[in-house]
């Protein structure tokens, strides 16, 4: 037998005298201490300065970096700026934050136009599993709700747009419920609420483990009944400016015939999700195939500020084992209803309900520190042991609320209602983003900027459950607003001074860009 | 790093056939992983690469065996001898729009909408055709015959792939009929929340404004200890 399975056998062996055990939660010094010599956001290595643009002289990965200092697609190539579309308001991305930013501003009157890089739907939103964060039951406040993020962001969210969101947070879901979302219930009707980690109060509704596909479900099919034109393989390439520096419209790459398409719009509302793609620090991730970060480069070229950029979620437990799986998340669901972490002997770490930044730094203790376990391929990990979840809750609990965890194990011969599995923290999500107000415009006029793409709200970093809850009520506000500015003004001239004026500062910095961005897609294609 | 990270023991080569030619990869890779193996650029057939968006489906053929069989290519491993290729063009699927405001009765207007859903023939192809493992052909029945709950409860976990389409005799499109009844479901069969409806209240009639003016006056310090 291999270490791998000795110590699997472990796991089983103390589950039953770990069940009373209860890790002591860590004072805030001890968590600071933790997370400030694990966590990847404090590898200084990894950092490089910013050298152009609005955030000049601040921190960022160097993956970043080089996006954000990256040369246009548009660079070598000439382009006749003749509008080949006209419409009040143009959504970049096709997931959650872009559907409903759509809905909002088609109902507020506005023409709409989307485009997206995959087809609608193709998106993290989707790939959401743990539920959305609503303050509902008597026992919790939108108050309470709004200390816990402020504390899981480390007291750095921006308290405007998060006081919104807790506010607003209630009525979206009502919409979505209105809407046809079937969230889970209780007997008495009732949104069934779970506790997530660094949550004083369970407050997380879900569609089984499958919410991010119910409530994208839902909203593509708004989306097609409101008969909102929508553009799919059609990345954005290069946003377009008016002479004042505001934002007129986009430059857009028909992905089938590689010929490029130029709308004109009177406002524009970037939704263009995450950067897991990218592989930051050589992670895996749990993101969708376009999570390539596409809309900072393209709103920042634009001359738009970015807020907390440097900072990034490692979710604590992606899956290692088996090799076709890395990467893919595993929720944080599965802890909340008692499944343990343990290291290589069996022996558990930390308290499972920390929050996400605390937990990957632990994990990634107990593996710098010889305590992981190796996988065949030379991966490292620790064990979430998934029994423990019918051994507390009674037999056929994974069965019934994790119904596409088993089945996704299922496939690789994982039966994890009798046996653990390896995870190790995986890139989830970005914290930061482009700044915005609480309408969602950014530091560009009639540049509106909605979802994961945006930064502020989540602090340095993002409580379970957030996420959701910012795409829809932010995607509403930015799809009304982006919907009554159009609709109260004219087309702009479509230019791309932005473009100039963004090379003269590289040149002026000596910056030599080494990448062309945005990058669109992942580079998995074996060239050997 | 890539999604095809392979260090540490060679495994095993064996051969596959990707849209008619053929190659050797190593065993444990994924159809897609093996695509980018062999040195397929992919931008149609890739979504989520988690088994959820429905993007990549495949169909493919095992070893010695006859049969064509359907799957999402993110979420099946190659075996030896394997055929397989994506269908990443495109369904020229027909979407029909409505609007649940006017509807007052969805089970009769599901018929009106989708009025061939009564015309199911059985042949059970759209079951056998799903990579979820939905029984499509008992929950169109179930639409059918009004139990809207059930059907919902059988299409929770449809990615909307629509490899049921393409394969019904009847020309259904059961993942249509799927959204039609999950929706119809949530408006207006299931339970109100009174919970719910009491918080949007209390936030409109400004129950917390006197909590929020006193939290937002307190420094980060304070809130931290609150
Ligand atoms: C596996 C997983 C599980 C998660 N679970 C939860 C959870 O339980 N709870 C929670 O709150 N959050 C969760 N999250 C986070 C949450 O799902 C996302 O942060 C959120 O859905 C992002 O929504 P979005 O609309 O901003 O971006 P996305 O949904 O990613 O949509 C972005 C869209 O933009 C498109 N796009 C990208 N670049 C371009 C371009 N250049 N031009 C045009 N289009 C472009 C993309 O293809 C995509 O369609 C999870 C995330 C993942 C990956
Ligand atoms: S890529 Fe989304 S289901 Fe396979």
């Amino acid at each position: 037998m291999n270490v791998l399975e000795i110590s699997k056998l472990k796991v089983g062996e103390t589950r039953s005298s770990r069940l009373d055990e209860t890790p002591p939660k860590l004072s805030q010094a001890e968590k600071d201490a933790l997370v400030q010599q694990y966590h990847p956001d404090y590898i200084k290595e990894a950092y490089g300065t910013i050298r152009v643009g609005m955030n000049k002289g601040e921190q960022t990965v160097h993956r970043v970096v080089s996006l954000l200092e990256g040369e246009s697609p548009l660079a070598s190539e000439s382009i006749r700026l003749e509008a080949k579309q006209q419409v009040d308001v143009l959504i970049i991305g096709g997931g959650g934050a872009g559907s409903m930013a759509a809905l909002a501003a088609k109902a507020s009157g506005a023409s709409v136009l989307m485009t997206t890089k995959l087809r609608l739907g193709d998106s993290n939103t989707v790939m959401a599993e743990g539920g959305m964060q609503v303050a509902v039951s008597p026992e919790d406040s939108p108050v309470r709700h709004f200390l816990d993020s402020l504390r899981g962001g480390q007291m750095a969210n921006d308290k405007i747009l998060l006081k919104t969101l807790v506010e607003e947070g209630p009525s979206v879901v009502k919409w979505l419920i209105d809407n046809g979302v079937m969230f889970d219930r209780e007997e008495d009707g009732n949104l069934s609420l779970r506790p997530g980690g660094g949550s004083s109060k369970a407050r997380l509704v879900r569609c089984k483990d499958y919410t991010g596909l119910e409530l994208m479900r839902v909203l593509k099919d708004c989306v097609l009944n409101e008969q909102i034109e929508v553009l799919e393989y059609m990345p954005v390439l290069e946003l377009l400016t008016d002479e004042a520096g505001g934002c007129s419209g986009a430059i857009l790459k028909n992905l089938d015939t590689n010929q490029h398409f130029v709308v004109q719009a009177k406002t524009v509302i970037i939704a263009t999700g995450g950067i897991g793609r990218l592989h930051i620090q050589g992670f895996p991730t749990s993101n969708h195939y376009g999570a390539t970060g596409d809309g900072l480069p393209l709103s920042y070229r634009a001359g738009a500020k970015l807020t907390l950029q440097d900072t990034f979620q490692y979710h604590p437990t992606g899956a290692v084992f088996p090799e076709a799986m890395a990467g893919i998340l595993v929720t944080e669901a599965i802890r909340s209803v008692g499944a343990h972490l343990l290291n290589v002997n069996g022996d558990r770490f930390i308290g499972e309900m920390e929050t996400r930044d605390a937990v990957a730094s632990a994990i990634i203790r107990e593996c710098a520190e010889g305590r992981g376990v190796e996988t065949p391929s030379g991966r490292k990990g620790v064990w979430l042991d998934m029994p423990l979840v019918d051994t507390l809750n009674g037999a056929g609990t994974l069965e019934d609320r994790f119904p596409n965890m088993v089945k996704q194990f299922s496939r690789y011969e994982i039966d994890i209602t009798k046996e653990p599995v390896l995870i190790y923290p995986t890139l989830h999500y970005q914290n930061g983003g482009v700044e915005v107000d609480v309408d969602g415009e950014s530091g560009v006029n009639n540049l509106f900027v909605a979802g994961e793409a945006s930064g502020g709200l989540h602090g340095r970093n993002r409580l379970m459950g957030n996420s959701l809850l910012d795409i829809m009520v932010y995607g509403k506000r930015a799809g009304e607003a982006a919907a009554k500015r159009a609709t109260s003004t004219e087309y702009k001239s479509i230019t791309l001074q932005h473009l100039d004026r963004f090379h003269e500062a590289q040149k002026e910095a000596g910056v030599i860009p080494d990448t062309v961005s945005p990058i669109l897609f992942p580079d998995y294609v074996n060239k050997s | 790093m890539t999604a095809t990270s392979t260090e540490g023991v060679a495994p095993k080569q064996i051969t596959i056939e990707v849209m008619g030619k053929f190659y050797q990869v190593p065993e444990g890779l994924t159809m897609l992983q093996a695509m980018w193996h062999t040195g397929h650029e992919l931008t149609r057939g890739v979504g989520c690469l988690g088994g959820i968006c429905g993007a990549c489906s495949a169909t493919y053929r095992t070893k010695d065996s006859i049969k064509i069989k359907s799957t999402l290519a993110c979420q099946t491993l190659i075996e030896d001898g394997m055929s397989f290729s994506l269908v990443h063009t495109y369904y020229p699927n027909r979407k029909i729009p409505y609007d649940f405001k006017e509807m007052e009765d969805p089970k009769q207007d599901l018929f009106r909408y989708y009025p061939e859903a009564a015309l199911c023939r059985n042949c059970n192809t759209c079951t056998l055709a799903c990579p979820k493992g939905i029984d499509v052909r008992a929950a169109v029945w179930k639409a059918v015959f009004g139990d809207f709950e059930e059907c919902a409860e059988h299409f929770m976990p449809c990615v909307m792939c629509s490899l049921c389409v393409p394969v019904c005799i009847a020309d259904i499109a059961p993942n249509q009929v799927g959204v039609f009844v999950r929706r119809a479901q949530g408006i207006f069969f299931e339970n109100k929340s009174p919970q719910l409806k009491n918080r949007v209240d209390e936030i409109e009639k400004g129950v917390y404004d006197q909590e929020w003016e006193r939290v937002l006056n307190l420094s980060d310090a304070q809130l931290l200890a609150d």
